[in-house]
């Protein structure tokens, strides 16, 4: 996704490093690899370690890191430049009921690919003069608030991925099913939990809601949040 | 971080939290949390739940299987600095990559998922 982006900047002395945030690892996020097969440094995250050092809530979000290693921008949503109104249109047509609505409802999130783009291209070229590198105090400041509940949260997740992995499904979905409760604006705990019962991450017994419920409730246009640079 | 026991060694702390336990307090980068007396026992390892509630660290019990997860400090933001925490995670191939290897260099991390 952001190969092309990457060819521009590294002669500038940036580099991209991705990461999967994937409980089951190469087992999941393999396939989309290995059909992209970018140049840049591909990590996993199977333990979904960034949420609790970073902030990392959703996908995608993106930190800067400058050369020397302090971050300049903390964890906000950062979507690569690709034409997705038309990568999506071409999925509809052979779309079945749920996954159509799916993609249509992703039709109406609000993503300003091409001013964090800008941005981007600002800091690769300028480096700590550029505008949109914030100082220690700010990038802090601008991080998630992380009340109790957070914490809790991750420790009840991390709790439930512990489980999955070794074979407790229903008690997992107990710890993952609090996770949710305690920070019902952390979609990477509720799309993880809901994927691994079904990819589509409808409706089923075992949580209280899914995708398109809470995509709704919230409004396509608020998932993500606007981006400030 | 996953823990079978209530009683980490500080190495143990400090590898499954980033904080690193030191005689002002757990520390991270430029930033150092008191500890309280009460942390430590006095065979040199820490009292869990009284480092827990100094640094607003959730302990959340699974009783059934005798084990206990730790959450991230709390009480402020997600950053405490914006020194960038060492973070470690395996490539596709499975090999360990360090971000610290790319220092001097600018770093944009970009996170995504399959679901």
């Amino acid at each position: 996704m952001w190969q092309v982006i990457r060819d521009e900047l590294r002669p500038l002395g940036l580099e991209i490093v991705s990461v999967a945030m994937d409980t089951n690892g190469m087992a999941a996020a393999g396939p989309h690899i290995e059909a992209a097969n970018p140049t840049y440094p591909v990590l996993l995250d199977p333990e979904h370690s960034l949420g609790a050092l970073l902030g990392i809530i959703n996908v995608p979000m993106g930190v800067w890191i400058d050369e020397d290693g302090v971050l300049v921008r903390p964890a906000e949503v950062c979507s690569a430049p690709i034409p997705r109104r038309e990568k999506f249109a071409s999925l509809l047509e052979n779309a079945a009921p749920r996954m159509r609505e799916m993609i249509l409802e992703a039709l109406n999130m609000d993503l300003d690919t091409e001013t964090y783009a800008a941005a981007l291209r600002d800091w690769a070229r300028n480096g700590k003069k550029s505008r949109y590198a914030l100082p220690p105090e700010q990038v802090i400041q601008r991080s998630a608030p992380r009340p109790k509940e957070v914490s809790l949260a991750a420790a009840n997740f991390e709790l439930g991925q512990h489980l999955h992995r070794t074979g407790s499904e229903t008690e997992a979905r107990a710890f993952f099913r609090q996770a949710h409760r305690l920070q019902p604006d952390n979609w990477t705990y509720k799309r993880q939990a809901w994927s691994m019962v079904d990819p589509l991450q409808g409706p089923t017994e075992h949580y209280d809601s899914d995708w398109l419920t809470d995509i709704r409730k919230v409004g396509a246009k608020n998932y993500y949040p606007k981006l400030e640079m | 971080m996953i823990l079978d026991r209530l009683d980490p060694t500080p190495l143990e702390f400090a590898r499954g939290t980033g904080w690193e336990p030191k005689p002002q307090g757990a520390c991270r980068a430029d930033v150092c949390i008191p500890l309280p007396k009460n942390a430590w026992r006095t065979d040199g390892r820490m009292e869990l739940p009284a480092v827990a509630d100094a640094l607003g660290m959730a302990l959340v019990a699974d009783e059934a299987h005798g084990l206990w997860a730790l959450g991230p400090v709390s009480g402020g933001r997600a950053l405490t600095t914006a020194v960038v925490p060492e973070i470690t995670l395996p490539d596709r191939y499975g090999k360990p990559f360090t971000l610290s290897s790319l220092k001097g260099t600018k770093i944009f991390l970009a996170t995504w998922a399959s679901w």
